[in-house]
């Protein structure tokens, strides 16, 4: 139990430390970042739909 | 004008330096995914605590964010990468581990993962090689993405909510489809961009959709 209690917080420490380190370069990039075209948009989130499909598929055939 | 419709004019020699990074990459990224694989294997082997795998990740991610941006622009950064991934392997151990033993399904269940990670990161990468297309733009998207599924980790970690750790399972598989993408095509369009940082990047994406994928074929698709 209290070695689960000790897995949780440091998890939750890394977790937190990941979010820490990451934010600089997470705030760069939502500055910075270009702005996509509709074109653009779609050109992306086809091949994540297809993923989804194929996790779907993946769920399905265990 | 759209960026991504602007014409760039390359030298022949700078095509042929993109190239030389693309295949660099894409070189030390398979021997670290073997690397990795590896030291998996032999981790859950000697059936390694989930405590022990959680130290093996803190120790990788430190040398990721305090060692590696330091020594990527020389050869040392090779054998920090090497370790970096060795670490996430042998922390991967505990959790295939915990697969094998925890379901009747279990090999089959990491196996579908492992394969179902390669197809859809050889899949994207292909499209994202073949179209061309600069992704950039995906970049504020993705790293918002990343700090709200961040956060709402550290939620669940009190909340302990079943259907939000699928939910967040689901989310990360589709951050992590997203930053394939985005890296990919930085890495056809940046001329400045590191190879050793790119594989690391790449590394993380892999090993994020696999464990990612794992959880939510254990919890949709296991036996007990």
């Amino acid at each position: 139990m209290e070695n689960n209690t000790t897995f949780m917080v440091l998890s939750g420490l890394l977790t937190l430390g990941i979010l820490v380190m990451f934010w600089p370069r997470a705030r760069a990039m939502m500055q910075h970042s270009p702005k996509g075209s509709g074109v653009d948009w779609i050109s992306a989130i086809l091949p994540l739909l297809a993923v989804v499909g194929f996790v779907i598929l993946l769920i399905a055939a265990v | 004008m759209n960026h991504n419709e602007t014409a760039v004019v390359r030298s022949p020699e700078q095509v042929l330096a993109a190239n030389k990074t693309i295949r660099n990459t894409y070189t030390l990224l398979s021997m670290t995914l073997i690397f990795s694989a590896v030291m998996a294997v032999i981790s859950t082997g000697m059936n390694v605590s989930f405590m022990t795998g959680l130290i093996a990740n803190i120790v990788a991610i430190a040398l990721l964010w305090l060692v590696l941006p330091k020594t990527a622009n020389s050869s040392t950064g090779i054998g920090v990468l090497f370790a970096i991934t060795g670490l996430f392997g042998f922390g991967l151990g505990p959790l295939l581990a915990h697969y094998l033993h925890a379901f009747t399904n279990g090999g089959q269940l990491i196996a579908t993962a492992a394969g179902g990670t390669g197809v859809i990161f050889l899949g994207l990468s292909a499209y994202a090689m073949q179209t061309r297309k600069d992704f950039s733009f995906m970049g504020g998207f993705l790293a918002a993405g990343l700090i709200v599924v961040l956060l709402a980790i550290i939620g669940n970690l009190f909340l302990q909510m079943p259907a939000l750790h699928l939910a967040l399972n689901a989310a990360i598989i589709m951050l992590m489809a997203g930053f394939i993408l985005y890296e990919t095509s930085q890495l056809i369009h940046d001329p400045h961009v590191n190879y050793i940082m790119m594989a690391a990047s790449m590394f993380l994406s892999i090993l994020n959709l696999f464990t990612s994928l794992l959880h939510l074929l254990g919890a949709l698709s296991g036996d007990d």
